[in-house]
C-alpha cells in the first residue's frame, strides 16, 4: 500500500482550512501537542504539518496566482529516513507513511535539512521532530464513521482540492484523480520519489462566442420592430 | 521492497489489507459529540464538536448540514483558539469612578448591579423620549430579536451593520428582482456553465462559494473574476479582469450594450417576467414624467400589438410591445421601459470602446465576454423536465435554463455608485433570462419577495409605547421617509432622510458623528453590540475615538452613556461606561431564522440553532438572554402577559414560544403542538429537542415544480403565501424600471406631489442619482478629489482565514497573518522608486498613514490594497504590546472620512451611496511615496497601549493545547534493525 495525497492546484484557493484542520486534529492527536510560540506576542510561530505557500507567475495583467499547500510527501526514497542517526524516522512498510518515533528522536534536525520539501517541524518544547502522519490516528480508527477515516485536511477542504488514498490501488480516489489529470511529483529530479502528487492548474476554459448577425437591434429600434410574445 | 516482517500481529484494516496493529489513539468512551452552528463568520455552517475532558477535542463540518455539507474553513477549524482566547470578557464592568472614558479602566460589578443600572436608565428614556436610546448592532446574527427589542422599546434608532457592509447588494436586488446575492440567492452550482464573480475577495459566502467553484470546475464551466486584485478565488479563475475600482457599473452596462446591439437577449423573459413593456410617461421636466401610465384603478398600461390599444400591463394573455413610442388617450407621449433602456445603453457612452477608457478593461475583452455570455445562455441552454404552471395558468412541461450565473458582494457595493452597479449586474442577468432558472442565479426562500418587500420603516416615537412597525423597512416613495414636517431627519443616523432615502439597513457608520454633533439631536444612551466602532468598523478612526470622549462645556460626555456588549476585549470596549460580557458561540442559545438572515439553500427552506456545547467558565451571559431579561423588566408588550407577568423565562423559551404572527415563529421546523407542522404551526414545547435530535438544523426541501421561476410560478407563489413568506400570491414582477426611484427623482426636481427636499444639495443628489434605470456615475469621492494629488484607488479586502477584527486573538489564525502590508503593482511601485518591503506614506484628503509595502503582479496598476482589520491597538484583543498587529499592522480606516470632502455641499454630507446610505469605503483615493530613510520602521498613527482589563489571564510564551496525553506510536526494534522497507 502507498498511502498519500493528491492536491489539485486548479482548485486550491489558499484558504488555509487544511492547515488549521491539521493543526486542530493533531495537537490533541498522537503527535500532540503541536506547540505554539509567543501565541499572543511578537512574531507568533508554531508547529504546523501543512503550510500553504503562495506564488505568482507571469507578469501583470497576465499574471497567475498559485496557492501551493505543502506537507510531507511520504517519499519512497525518503532522505529524512536515510539520514536519521537514531532510527527514529521511518517509513511504515505496510502503508508507506513516514513517521517519527518520538521516543527515539533526539531532535538533531538532520532530517529537516535533508527534506527538500520543508515538511519537518521541530517541536522545541519537546525537543523532537514532528511531521504529517497522514492522520494515522484517524484513518485506521474503526470507531469513526467510514467516510471520516481520512486525514483532517482532506475531510475539511471546501473546494475538494485534496484527495487521500492508496496509490497502489488503481481504483482509489488518488489514482483516479492523478491519472485523469496527469498528476505530478514535486522535484522528481531529486530522486526521492515523493508519493504525494499535484494536479496542475487546468488550461483556461474556452467558451465559444455567440455569432453576430445582421440586422441588429439598432435597426429594429429605429423601425420599432416588435416580436409578439403573449404574457 | 518488502522486508522481513516483525512478529507484531496483523489484522485487516480499513483498506482491506494487512496492517500492523495500532494502539487505540482515541478513547472514544471519554468523548462526546454535540452539534451546533458555527459563528466564526457569517456563513453559519453546521458543526459537530467532539468534547473530551471538558475541552474541545475537534470541531468538524457536519456532513448532513445543507450549508457546508461537512466541509469547514480555516476559521471554523480554529474555533478552539477562540474558545480559549485571553481576550474573552469575564464579568460585567463599569468605568472606574473618576477615570476618563477610553482609558480602559474598569471595575467589575455584579450582573444584578449591571442590569439594575441599565434598567433604570432605559426605563427613564422609554418613558420620556425613547429615541434617546440608540442601539446599533454589528456582527449580529439575530436581528429579528434585536430589531423587535428596539421596536418594542419604541426607538427608531436601531440598525445592524448592513449600512456599512453590503446594503447596496441587498437593496439593489430587493428593488429589482425580489432577491439578491449571498443570503438572498446563489448561483445554481449544480448546473451553471459560466460564472462571473464581481468584487468578492475571499469572503461571502466562504464555504458555499468554495464548494460551488469545485462543482463548476468539475463540470468544465468557465469562471470569470472581476476584481482589481488577484488573490483567493481570483487565483483559480479562468479569466481575471483587473478592473479599476468603482467602475463595475460601466463594465456591466457595456456588456448590456453589446447584448442589446446584437439582439442577444431573452425577449420572452423580458415580456413575461419584467416590467420592460410597461409604458412610461415621456414629458421631460413636467410633473408625472417618468411615471407609469396607469388606468383609473392605478394599473400600469402596455401597448397590445394585436389589439393595437392600451391594455393593463399585468393582465394575462396580452401581447405587449417591448419597443416603441405611443400616445395616451389624452395625447400624453409614452414610451416603453425597454425603449428607454435601448436609448441609454445603445448610446456611445456604453460602447466597449468608451467603457474601456473608464474601467481599464480592453474593448475586445468586453465584447468577447458579452458574446460568451450570450453563447452559453442561448446556445447551451438546458432543460429540466418538470411540469409547472405559471401565474397566468399556462402549463409548461419543462423549465428552460440559461446556465449563466453571477455573484457580487462588497467590491461592488462599498462604492457610492454601488446600488446602481449592483442593479446593472441584475440587468445583465435579466437580459440573459438567467434569473431563477436552471443554471442561473437562484433565489433562496423566503426570497423572492415582492418588489420592494411591503414593510415600511417605523417613524412615530411615542413615550412608553412600541413603534408602530419595525424600525427598518423599504421606502417606495418620499412619503415613507423618516423626516419631520421641515424635512429634517428623524433618525440619529439620518437613514430614510433626503441624504439616504432608501437606507434599508441604516447608517451605523454615522451614528457616533451625528450623536456627538447633536445633529439632528442629542441622545442619552448608545448601545453597541459586537461592533468595533472605535476601530476597524468606523471611518476616520482617530477622530471617532476623540468623538467618543467628546464633552460638553459642562464636562458631561456628549454621548452621556455608552454601553458595549461583546464577548471579547475589542478597542471599543475601552470606551464603554458599562460593559456587558457576552458568551462565545459555543456557550450560547441562538437561532438562525428565516425571519432574519436565512441560511436557506435555493431549493430548501432552512434554519438552525446554536445549542450550548460548553458551560461558560466566566461570569458572562448571552446577549440575547440579557435582551429578553431587559425586555421583561421594562415590560415590553410582546414580552409581557396580560396579567403583567413576564412571558418568557429566557431566550430559549422565547425562541420556542414567541409568535410573530399566528403560527409563525423564529424557528420553522417541527411546529404544531406535537411537531407535526413545518414552516407554520403552533408553538411546540419540544421544538428545541427536535432540533438537537436533527443536528441543530431544519431543512424543508421544495417540491420539484417549486424550484424555478418562483416569481411567476403559481404553485410556488401559493406555497410562499401559505408559509408566511409573502403576504400575497400575486406574481413578483422584476422591476427593470424603478418607478419608486423615479418618484424620488421627481421630488428632487420639484415635480412631485408630496414631500420634496428643501436643500439644494438634496435636490441635486436626488435628481442626479435616483435614476430609474441604472447608469454608471463617477463615485462621489472621486468627483471631488483632485486626481493628480491622489492618483491611486485604495481598497481593503478580507482574507479567507479571518473575520473582521475577531481573529487576531486566535493563536492559530494570527500565525497565518499577524500584520498586513500595503500591496501595489510591482511595475508601478518600481516606477515610483518604491522598493518591496520598504515603508511608505499613504495620504488621502483625510489623513496619512505609514505602512510597509509589498509589490505584486496581481494588482491593478492604479490600486493599492490591504487586508482588513488586522491592525490592532496595543493592549487589546489579549495581545501583548509588542504583537505585530500593533507594531506593523495598520488600518486603512484612518484615511477614509465619514463625510465627503466636497466643499460645495453646504453642510457635511455622508460618504455613502446617495440612494441607500451604504458606506463608501472603497471610494478612497490616495497618494503614496517612500518614507525617509530614518522612517523605515513602525506604523503611523500609533495609539497608547490600553490597560489590561481586570481579571485578564497572564498569557504564556508557549501554548501547548491538547485534550489528553497523546498515545504515541513507536517503531519496533526489528524495523530499525532491518532498516524498514529500504533494503532492496
Amino acid at each position: 500500500m502507498r498511502l498519500g495525497l493528491v492536491v489539485d492546484l486548479d482548485k486550491c484557493v489558499g484558504c488555509n482550512a487544511c492547515a488549521i484542520a491539521c493543526k486542530q486534529w493533531n495537537t490533541s492527536g498522537t503527535s500532540g501537542s503541536l506547540t505554539d510560540y509567543r501565541p499572543y506576542g511578537a512574531d507568533p510561530s508554531g508547529v504546523f504539518f501543512n503550510r500553504i505557500r503562495h506564488y505568482e507567475t507571469g507578469n501583470y495583467p497576465d499574471s497567475k496566482t498559485v496557492h501551493f499547500p505543502m506537507s510531507c510527501m511520504h517519499c519512497e526514497e525518503a532522505a529524512c529516513v536515510t539520514v536519521c542517526p537514531t532510527g527514529a524516522s521511518y517509513k511504515r512498510e505496510e502503508d508507506g507513511i513516514v513517521l517519527v518515533d518520538p521516543e527515539k528522536c533526539m531532535g538533531c534536525n538532520y532530517c529537516a535539512w535533508a527534506c527538500p520539501y520543508g515538511a519537518r517541524e521541530l517541536d522545541r518544547e519537546e525537543g523532537i521532530m514532528k511531521k504529517c502522519t497522514l492522520c494515522v490516528d484517524r484513518i485506521y480508527d474503526e470507531n469513526l464513521p467510514k467516510e471520516e477515516r481520512k486525514p483532517a485536511c482532506v475531510m475539511t477542504c471546501p473546494t475538494t482540492a485534496r484527495y487521500f488514498g492508496d496509490f497502489d490501488d488503481p481504483n482509489s480516489d488518488v489514482s483516479i484523480a492523478s491519472s485523469k489529470r496527469d498528476g505530478q511529483e514535486l522535484f522528481p529530479e531529486l530522486g526521492y520519489k515523493p508519493v504525494n502528487q499535484y494536479l496542475s492548474p487546468r488550461k483556461k476554459v474556452e467558451i465559444k462566442q455567440h455569432e453576430i448577425s445582421e440586422p441588429d437591434l439598432v435597426r429594429k429600434v429605429k423601425d420599432w420592430v416588435n416580436k409578439v410574445v403573449e404574457l | 521492497m518488502a522486508t522481513k516482517q516483525d512478529k507484531i500481529s496483523f489484522k485487516k484494516d480499513a483498506f482491506g489489507k494487512n496492517a500492523s496493529k495500532l494502539p487505540e489513539f482515541e478513547n472514544h468512551k471519554q468523548q462526546t459529540q454535540k452539534n451546533t452552528t458555527c459563528y466564526m463568520c457569517a456563513c453559519r455552517c453546521g458543526i459537530k464538536v467532539t468534547l473530551e475532558n471538558n475541552k474541545i477535542r475537534y470541531i468538524q463540518g457536519e456532513p448532513t448540514h445543507p450549508v457546508n455539507k461537512g466541509v469547514l474553513c480555516a476559521k471554523g477549524n480554529a474555533g478552539i483558539m477562540k474558545q480559549i482566547s485571553p481576550a474573552r470578557l469575564r464579568q460585567p464592568m463599569m468605568r472606574k469612578p473618576g477615570a476618563e472614558r477610553g482609558t480602559s479602566e474598569f471595575v467589575p460589578i455584579s450582573w444584578d448591579e449591571a442590569l439594575d443600572m441599565l434598567t433604570e436608565r432605559l426605563q427613564k428614556i422609554r418613558e420620556t423620549d425613547p429615541k434617546k436610546l440608540a442601539f446599533f448592532t454589528g456582527r449580529d446574527q439575530m436581528q429579528a430579536l434585536t430589531g423587535l427589542w428596539a421596536q418594542q422599546f419604541g426607538t427608531i434608532n436601531w440598525a445592524a451593520h448592513g449600512g456599512f457592509c453590503s446594503v447596496n447588494m441587498a437593496a439593489a436586488g430587493l428593488y429589482t428582482t425580489g432577491f439578491s446575492f449571498w443570503e438572498f440567492g446563489d448561483p445554481d452550482w449544480d448546473k451553471t456553465k459560466y460564472f462571473m464573480l464581481w468584487g468578492v475577495a475571499e469572503d461571502h459566502a466562504s464555504n458555499p462559494m468554495k464548494m460551488g467553484i469545485n462543482k463548476l470546475k468539475e463540470r468544465g464551466g468557465k469562471f470569470v473574476a472581476i476584481n482589481p486584485v488577484r488573490t483567493g478565488y481570483q487565483a483559480v479563475a479562468d479569466e481575471w479582469v483587473p478592473i479599476k475600482p468603482g467602475t463595475d457599473a460601466m463594465l456591466a452596462l457595456s456588456l448590456v450594450h453589446v447584448l442589446l446591439k446584437n439582439e442577444l437577449f431573452d425577449w420572452e423573459f423580458l415580456v413575461r417576467y419584467t416590467n420592460a413593456h410597461y409604458l412610461v410617461v415621456d414629458t421631460p421636466r413636467k410633473k408625472g414624467d417618468g411615471l407609469f401610465l396607469r388606468n383609473n384603478e392605478g394599473v400600469p398600461q402596455s401597448w397590445d400589438l394585436e389589439k393595437e390599444c392600451l391594455v393593463n400591463a399585468t393582465d394575462p394573455k396580452i401581447k405587449p410591445a417591448l419597443l416603441g413610442k405611443y400616445k395616451a388617450a389624452d395625447g400624453t407621449p409614452l414610451k416603453t421601459v425597454f425603449t428607454i433602456m435601448t436609448e441609454r445603453y445603445l448610446s456611445d457612452e456604453y460602447t466597449p470602446e468608451n467603457a474601456s477608457k473608464i474601467c481599464g478593461v480592453s474593448a475586445e475583452q468586453i465584447e468577447k465576454i458579452a458574446l460568451e455570455l450570450a453563447h452559453v445562455a442561448f446556445k447551451e441552454s438546458i432543460e429540466v423536465e418538470t411540469e409547472w404552471t405559471d401565474w397566468t395558468g399556462r402549463k409548461h412541461d419543462k423549465f428552460i435554463g440559461r446556465p449563466v450565473s453571477m455573484h457580487a458582494m462588497r467590491g461592488i457595493s462599498a462604492h457610492s455608485n454601488g446600488f446602481q452597479a449592483c442593479r446593472a449586474i441584475h440587468f445583465l442577468q435579466v437580459l440573459l433570462g438567467s434569473v431563477d432558472c436552471p443554471g442561473g442565479h437562484l433565489a433562496k426562500p423566503p426570497y423572492p419577495k415582492h418588489v420592494a418587500p411591503p414593510i415600511k420603516p417605523g417613524k412615530k416615537v411615542v413615550p412608553g409605547q412600541p413603534l408602530e412597525s419595525f424600525p427598518l423597512g423599504f421606502p417606495t416613495e418620499p412619503e415613507d421617509l423618516a423626516i419631520d414636517d421641515e424635512g429634517n431627519p428623524l433618525r440619529i443616523d439620518k437613514a430614510y432622510s433626503w441624504e439616504a432615502p432608501i437606507a434599508n439597513h441604516g447608517l451605523m457608520h454615522m451614528a457616533i458623528t451625528n450623536a456627538v454633533a447633536g445633529d439632528p439631536y442629542e441622545i442619552d444612551t448608545m448601545i453597541f453590540f459586537m461592533a468595533n466602532m472605535a476601530w476597524n468598523s468606523t471611518m476616520n478612526t482617530t477622530k471617532m475615538r476623540e468623538n467618543l470622549c467628546a464633552k460638553n462645556e459642562d464636562g458631561e460626555y456628549k454621548i452621556p452613556f455608552l454601553v458595549v456588549c461583546d464577548a471579547f476585549d475589542s478597542e471599543t470596549v475601552g470606551y464603554a461606561d458599562l460593559v456587558i460580557p457576552d458568551t462565545t458561540y459555543l456557550e450560547r442559545y441562538d437561532t438562525i431564522s428565516i425571519l432574519d438572515r436565512p441560511i436557506s439553500e435555493p431549493h430548501a427552506v432552512c434554519d438552525s440553532i446554536r445549542a450550548p456545547i460548553l458551560e461558560p467558565d466566566r461570569d458572562v451571559r448571552p446577549w440575547q438572554t440579557v435582551l429578553v431579561e431587559l425586555a421583561s423588566r421594562l415590560k415590553f408588550p410582546a414580552f409581557t402577559s396580560d396579567n403583567g407577568e413576564r412571558k418568557f423565562k429566557d431566550y430559549k423559551d422565547f425562541i420556542i414560544n414567541y409568535e410573530k404572527s399566528p403560527g409563525v415563529g423564529f424557528l420553522a421546523g417541527w411546529r404544531g403542538e406535537n411537531g407535526e407542522n413545518s414552516l407554520k404551526g403552533k408553538p411546540n414545547p419540544k421544538q428545541w429537542e427536535k432540533y438537537i435530535e436533527n443536528k441543530c438544523f431544519f431543512e424543508y426541501k421544495l417540491a420539484d415544480n417549486h424550484k424555478y421561476f418562483r416569481g411567476a410560478n403559481k404553485d410556488y407563489l401559493e406555497f410562499a403565501k401559505k408559509s408566511g413568506f409573502n403576504a400575497s400570491s400575486e406574481p413578483i414582477i422584476i422591476e427593470l424600471y424603478s418607478e419608486k426611484l423615479q418618484k424620488f427623482k421627481l421630488a428632487g426636481m420639484g415635480l412631485y406631489d408630496g414631500p420634496q427636499p428643501k436643500k439644494e444639495r438634496d435636490q441635486f443628489r436626488l435628481s442626479r442619482f435616483f435614476d430609474p434605470i441604472p447608469e454608471y456615475y463617477i463615485p462621489l469621492e472621486h468627483r471631488c478629489t483632485f486626481s493628480k494629488a491622489f492618483p491611486f484607488y485604495a481598497i481593503t479586502q478580507r482574507p479567507m482565514f479571518m473575520y473582521h477584527s475577531w481573529d487576531s486573538q486566535n493563536a492559530w489564525l494570527r500565525q497565518l497573518q499577524a500584520h498586513n502590508y500595503m500591496h501595489m503593482n510591482k511595475d508601478k511601485g518600481e516606477e515610483l522608486g518604491i522598493k518591496d518591503l520598504s515603508w511608505v506614506w499613504v495620504e488621502s484628503n483625510t489623513g496619512k498613514i505609514k505602512v510597509q509595502v509589498k509589490l505584486m503582479e496581481g494588482c491593478q496598476s492604479d490600486t493599492l490594497w490591504t487586508w482588513n482589520a488586522i491592525g490592532k491597538q496595543k493592549g487589546k484583543w489579549g495581545l501583548s504590546d509588542d504583537a505585530n498587529e500593533s507594531t506593523k499592522g495598520f488600518l486603512m480606516n484612518h484615511l477614509i472620512n465619514e463625510h465627503l470632502p466636497c466643499a460645495d455641499t453646504g453642510s457635511p454630507v455622508t460618504n455613502s451611496d446617495p440612494i441607500t446610505g451604504q458606506a463608501a469605503w472603497y471610494d478612497l483615493k490616495v497618494n503614496v511615496y517612500p518614507a525617509a530613510d530614518d522612517e523605515q520602521f513602525g506604523v503611523y498613527p500609533n495609539f497608547e497601549a490600553a490597560k489590561n482589563l481586570p481579571g485578564r489571564p497572564e498569557t504564556k510564551d508557549v501554548l501547548r493545547y491538547n485534550t489528553k496525553k497523546p498515545v504515541r506510536l513507536s517503531r519496533s526494534l526489528i524495523d530499525i534493525l532491518t532498516k524498514g522497507g529500504f533494503e532492496k
